[in-house]
């Protein structure tokens, strides 16, 4: 999992142009799927098995990034948010654009140097002296940029929103060997924007049960909020957040699964934030659904850390999640 | 040649969110005998189907909507005086003093206030609340006041339609600016209107869409309804064109051409859709300008989410002091706002295979 995930992280897909990261997906699972398509918000979509119950998991390709607003005489590029990203800490990081160009994150002169700056201070400066050197144009789009790395099982990089969950959606496609179900596995679009892709792909899916696949925050640092989830404490299986509460027949089937076969798992209640798995389970009439999440630290930074085992253990709950039979 | 008597018409009729029927009167009778079918559906949108020639079988919608911005009366006082409350994005501090046209007779109203003569300087600094504000329309008394405008009932900006200095709509190309009342979104009804003059290879669905200003929902049930293959919107949107201190571009200026937006708050628009109006403005000679991005919302950020998704894309008309009882727009914008959408709705068949998802 290490290497695609280290892929997956370096790549570029803010929000609305996750190009590269669905053709990235698409190669690491050619062969593991019965059918692959994208549909028209570019949502990737790849089925396997047959039989038992229509069943959708979701992970979103997409990151937070910045836009481009405005490009004044001397090169320098103004932006506005992409998702949620927070201003504090911007200053000095590095942008990449999708032609790969880097810029550095400026600040104007602060007259309060206590209080967090607006976003409108800050602006990206790519090394141009004046407007007409500028390749890039309003509208164009950047992620923050920053190698993966791994500390022992620790790993830490970038976009780990959610391209852990893509992670562990692709390694569940190549541990399962007999699903006893019609398995969607969707690689959704646009959820740092208001879980977009998820709505839409699950209308045309219309699955019978879902399960989407995201990370969620830790409780584990300094002075953290209050969250009894911990890194590298397994899986965690979703009982509410900000935007939904989770079906409890899918969260006790995740919980039945993971015990009967000794898989590491922690129950999550997460304050703020939702996932895709909202926007699935109000479509149509109604999908059961529940989230199966990976625990990480700092997440929407250049520098999200999970534990590997958490990941593994997500990846081995869903295996058996659909390898066998779904009663809710 | 545009008929901008037309959009005289339509910015002077009258039509708050989920109050829309004169501005669908005047649609629906220009378009009868236009248009293949007219279609009222159950929340209030105007379907107009143009059938195509046969050539495409792409299925395309271009939404306009016909609300706009307004107050609702909400109580009135012992002494005639009614209360309200916005409907949509309006400003308070546009409110104070203007004209009003209360209910279906149009009964003339003022927005009180104070004059200055009893204000204290420290009064005059700060903004007054919705709920501070009331509508005179002369009555005494307040059954009075309620038998003319019962609880519920809708009040609009009274403004005129004029043409400012130097416009004229003589020849082939029109100049100057005209100032009106809600070119958000009538300007977008008058640039599809005119577009559904024409036939084009594929079938247009032309939907006039209701209550746009309080959440995008005509469109939202329009779009489930019609299910198309993509889906234009037409807008009138923000500019703000005016002197900056700092090097900050404005989010659309007056005069530079249509606004194509890339990404909005309510939606990132279809890149192809995008790159289609650029390559079209760019080779038709059609002046064009980008949206400043993450600005607003429109009818596309519930357009696009409907069923398994539908590729939209917001193009607009620079309009001055939206959501105000004033707003203002060049005649070129218009002009070529309608010329880019027509021409890329010529050009989308050979772009466009039918159920387009990416390859």
């Amino acid at each position: 999992m290490k290497d695609t995930l280290r892929k997956l992280c370096e790549a570029y897909g803010p929000s609305g142009n996750e190009g590269q990261v669905r053709d990235l997906i698409r190669s690491e699972i050619e062969g593991l799927a019965d059918s692959v398509r994208v549909d028209a918000l570019g949502n990737l979509i790849a089925v396997k098995g047959s039989g038992g119950h229509r069943v959708m998991l979701a992970a979103h390709m997409d990151e937070i990034g910045v836009i481009i607003t405005h490009i004044d005489e001397n090169g320098f590029l103004r932006f506005a948010p992409v998702g949620g990203v927070w201003t504090l800490g911007l200053s000095g990081r590095r942008v990449a654009f999708a032609d790969g160009s880097i810029g550095a994150i400026g600040l104007e002169k602060l007259d309060d140097r206590d209080r967090v700056p607006a976003m409108a201070k800050f602006y990206i400066d790519i090394g141009a002296s004046k407007k007409d050197e500028v390749h890039l144009k309003v509208g164009d789009m950047a992620v923050m940029t920053r190698p993966f790395v791994t500390n022992g099982g620790r790993w830490i990089g970038k976009a780990m929103d959610n391209r852990a969950g893509c992670a562990v959606l692709i390694e569940t496609m190549r541990r399962l060997k007999a699903p006893k179900h019609e398995v969607a596995f969707v690689f959704t679009t646009q959820e740092e924007v208001g879980l977009r892709g998820a709505t839409t792909s699950a209308f045309g899916l219309d699955p019978e049960i879902a399960v989407a696949v995201d990370v969620t925050g830790t409780g584990d640092t300094p002075k953290a909020a209050p969250m009894a989830v911990s890194l590298g404490e397994g899986a965690a299986i979703k009982v509410r957040d900000g935007g939904m509460l989770a079906h409890l027949g899918v969260k006790d089937l995740l919980v039945q699964r993971a015990e009967e076969n000794g898989i590491a798992y922690q129950l999550e209640v997460l304050e703020g934030g939702t996932t895709d798995g909202r926007a699935i389970q109000t479509s149509r009439a109604g999908v059961p659904t529940g989230v199966v999440s990976v625990p990480t630290r700092y997440i929407h930074s250049p520098s999200e850390m999970i534990d590997e085992r958490d990941a593994e253990a997500c990846a081995s709950l869903l295996v058996v999640l659909l390898e066998n039979d779904i009663t809710l | 040649m545009m008929d901008i008597g037309f959009l005289k018409t339509l910015s002077e009729a009258r039509g708050v969110s989920g109050n829309e029927g004169e501005v669908r009167d005047h649609l629906a009778r220009t378009l009868r005998g236009v248009v293949d079918e007219l279609i009222t559906d159950t929340i209030g949108n105007l379907i107009a189907v143009r059938r195509g020639t046969g050539e495409s079988p792409l299925r395309v919608m271009v939404a306009a909507h016909m609300d706009e911005v307004g107050l609702m009366i909400t109580a009135a006082d012992a002494n005639g005086y009614l209360r309200f409350q916005p409907v949509g994005g309006i400003d308070a501090r546009v409110l104070p003093a203007k004209r009003v046209l209360v209910g279906k007779d149009a009964v003339p109203g003022i927005i009180g206030v104070k004059p200055v003569h009893l204000t204290e300087p420290s009064e005059r600094r700060n903004v007054l609340k919705v709920d501070q504000l009331y509508i005179d329309i002369g009555a005494k008394s307040k059954d009075e006041a309620l038998g003319i405008a019962p609880l519920g009932e809708f009040a609009t900006f009274d403004t005129p339609f004029q043409y400012l200095q130097g416009a004229s709509i003589e020849g082939d190309e029109p100049r100057g600016r005209i100032s009106g009342k809600c070119f958000d979104d009538r300007a977008g009804c008058f640039i599809l209107h005119n577009l559904l003059q024409k036939q084009y290879p594929f079938d247009l669905y032309g939907v006039f869409t209701v209550q746009e200003e309080v959440g995008l929902r005509g469109a939202r049930v329009a779009a489930f309804g019609i299910d198309p293959d993509l889906a234009f919107v037409l807008e009138g949107t923000v500019c703000d064109d005016s002197p900056k201190e700092d090097d900050i571009s404005p989010t659309t200026t007056l005069g530079l051409g249509a606004a194509i937006s890339i990404a909005d708050a309510s939606v990132i628009a279809d890149r192809r859709l995008v790159d289609l109006l650029i390559e079209t403005a760019t080779e038709e000679g059609i002046p064009y300008q980008i949206k400043q991005p993450m600005v607003g919302g429109t009818d596309a950020g519930a357009i696009h989410l409907q069923r398994e998704g539908i590729p939209s894309v917001p193009v607009a008309v620079p309009s001055r002091y939206l959501h105000s009882p004033e707003s203002v727009i060049d005649l070129l914008d218009l002009q070529h706002t309608i010329r880019l959408v027509g021409a890329a709705l010529e050009r989308l068949p050979a772009v466009w295979g039918s159920r387009g998802g990416v390859a």
